[in-house]
């Protein structure tokens, strides 16, 4: 998996200084190799080699069946793979059963023990490793302060609600301090306020921690928001990785383009291109489209180019003609309140997505159904595939 | 909509409970009776129950009995829960049908067939007829129902509980001890109540496989009511009666606490 190497332009929004993978010196905690894990002749793994690094909160994005819960459950020791090799911390995990390896798993369900109370749930990974009581009884006070469920401590696992589970999961997967943490679908079963808030509390308990997480998640805002990294997956292999930022304005592919938020995609062929500038044509646009691209695409190949609906301006009066540029009528308008989504019909016949930020309580003229616009976009706002 | 009990209801409930219980009822009315005589009431009286605390030979059976019953409830249900583990836990493994149906096949087999078929078992391992004989016997039998119990409770217990304990460090034997036996104890319990019942009221398997010095409650009462029924076998009927319901209502209390703290 390459990444695309861009060095004169800085791509999205944030800048993190955090990036193990880029250090060719960095020992990885976890590394794949080439893992392969089929169940009765369907391939559920094929062929995965990744890379995960002390510190790291990685995310393994895709639909369901797509292989990442299974391979979160070869790290943690409950599937053998078929093939290839994982190791942590350098050391083969070959043939190490789940008790034996160091890393902890936060179940989908949760999984508390019905018969336990929750400080007994929170202590139980302790007593398997033989800690004495005293420091057993320290251990789960400060777990406890740690995911705030302090008077909590006695009550049984169907007495809490389902954020107060999701808590207690979380911290009886942390108490024993493993090398990492598996996280499956955390905040699945959550709703959505609570999700927003506790992604942004497992970040914050990642950084205090300072362990290594891994997330497996089909919600791509989850992941965007909480991890350093992503894995796109698809059908059991990796299609992508790199930083939200990367994965969300640099997709490698229309599959992770469409996959990760919404995207317009148009069809054209490459007319120029001089490692600056592509110029295709394409039926959409009647001036072309002009894109800032520093690949070498092939003249006269077919390619795609893939524009976010945030990125494209909403005209009602004609702009000059020009690349980029795009007629059309309002067929739908989605008010969501911070955003509106236009569903604008362009004269072709089909239909683009266009969104704008609702700045401003007042506007001079309001878009209205069957509103004659124009739709453009900067030469920088869209990005060309060619897969 | 008409709630409440319809005549016809009315009628069947009678009728119903009427055939279930009068018999017993009567007996133990009987139980009380002044009179030598089954069926002449002769004033109430309460001396049967106190020779059946002489009676030497019935004493013996009851003790008997409850040690057999014990011995083999417990058997069947180690072993049930075995079985149940293996049909719930191990998937699709290569005769799993077969292994299924010979652990449920007991459960319509003729119980006569059973006793005999263990009879001649006994008897080509030159196995001499007595205590050990009844309680195998019993574990042989009352396991499949002890393997029924545990299997549904099983199934509907979630795997991945088991996997949170190994993932925390534990060993899967302990896993199982430490996770899943305190969820599914409710249904180890039942099924050792099942089996300790089965045991208490088995006649026909007792009779083949049982010998000399090792004759069971049941047995006891049916050879002595062949020479006419007496009084003190209804005092022990009424007394039997009496512990069953007593454990079956505590059973159900126990459950209801149970439901209600959860």
């Amino acid at each position: 998996m390459t990444e695309r190497s861009r060095p004169r332009l800085n791509i999205g929004a944030v800048r993190s200084t955090f990036a193990p993978w880029a250090d060719p010196a960095a020992k990885p905690l976890v590394r794949f190799e080439n893992v392969v894990k089929r169940f009765d002749g369907d391939t559920a793994v094929g062929g995965v080699s990744l890379d995960i690094y002390p510190g790291e909160f990685f995310a393994l994005l895709g639909p369901s069946g797509c292989g990442k819960t299974t391979l979160m459950r070869l790290l943690a020791g409950f599937e053998t793979p078929d093939s290839g090799r994982v190791t942590l911390a350098g050391e083969d995990l070959a043939g190490k059963r789940p008790h034996e390896r160091p890393v902890n798993m936060m179940f989908q369900s949760y999984a508390l023990f019905p018969h336990l109370s929750v400080e007994r749930n929170i202590a139980f990974g302790l007593k398997q490793q033989g800690m004495p009581k005293d420091q057993i009884a320290d251990r789960v006070t400060e777990m406890l302060a740690l995911v705030r469920l302090e008077g909590l401590a006695r009550r049984k696992p169907h007495q809490l609600s389902g954020g107060q589970r999701q808590r207690v999961a979380l911290a009886r997967a942390i108490a024993p301090r493993p090398m990492m943490l598996l996280l499956d679908e955390p905040l699945a079963a959550l709703d959505k306020k609570l999700r927003e808030e506790t992604q942004f509390e497992l970040m914050a308990l990642q950084q205090q921690l300072g362990m290594t997480f891994l997330i497996v998640t089909h919600d791509q805002e989850e992941a965007m928001v909480t991890a350093d990294r992503i894995a796109v997956m698809r059908s059991g292999k990796i299609v992508q990785i790199g930083r939200p930022a990367d994965v969300y304005e640099a997709p490698n592919s229309r599959y992770v383009a469409d996959f990760i938020g919404d995207v317009n995609i148009f069809e054209g062929k490459t007319e120029f291109a001089d490692g600056t500038t592509v110029r295709m044509a394409s039926g959409e646009a009647p001036g072309g489209f002009d894109i800032i691209e520093d690949d070498l695409l092939e003249v006269g190949s077919t390619a795609w180019l893939a524009v976010r609906p945030e990125k494209i301006e909403v005209h009602l009066d004609e702009p000059p003609a020009g690349p980029n540029r795009m007629a059309g009528k309002i067929a739908d308008i989605g008010y969501l309140g911070d955003w509106t989504t236009y569903l604008v019909e362009l004269d072709s016949g089909r239909t683009i997505r266009a969104a704008r930020a609702n700045a401003t309580r007042f506007v001079d003229r309001p878009v209205d159904w069957d509103d004659q616009v124009w739709l453009t976009f900067a030469r920088d706002a869209g990005v060309v595939l060619t897969q | 909509m008409r709630r409440g009990l319809t005549t016809f209801n009315i009628v069947s409930l009678v009728i119903g409970f009427g055939f279930l219980y009068l018999p017993i009822i009567l007996l133990v009315i009987y139980s009380f009776n002044a009179s030598r005589l089954v069926t002449v009431w002769g004033g109430f009286s309460t001396k049967w129950y106190a020779s059946l605390l002489r009676n030497e030979q019935l004493l013996d059976a009851i003790w008997v009995t409850f040690r057999v019953g014990l011995i083999s409830a417990t058997i069947a249900t180690v072993l049930g829960t075995f079985a149940a583990v293996a049909l719930v836990r191990a998937g699709r493994f290569k005769g799993r049908t077969l292994f299924s149906g010979m652990i449920f096949a007991p459960l319509v087999m003729p119980e006569v067939i059973l006793g005999l078929s263990l009879l001649l078992l006994f008897v080509s391992l030159g196995m001499p007829r007595g205590f050990w004989t009844v309680t195998v016997s019993h574990a042989t039998v009352t396991m499949c129902y002890a393997a029924v119990v545990i299997q549904a409770r099983l199934a509907a217990f979630d795997r991945q509980l088991e996997e949170a304990a190994q993932d925390l460090g534990c060993p899967p034997i302990k896993a199982f001890f430490a996770v899943t036996l305190p969820n599914i104890a409710p249904a180890v319990a039942a099924a050792w109540m099942l089996a300790f019942t089965l045991s208490l009221d088995d006649l026909v398997i007792a009779s083949f496989t049982s010998g000399p010095g090792a004759t069971t409650l049941p047995m006891r009462i049916y050879s002595q009511v062949r020479l006419g029924v007496s009084p003190e076998i209804n005092a022990v009927s009424t007394l039997l009666i009496g512990l069953v319901a007593t454990g079956v209502i505590a059973a159900y209390l126990l459950q209801m606490r149970r439901r209600s703290e959860a």
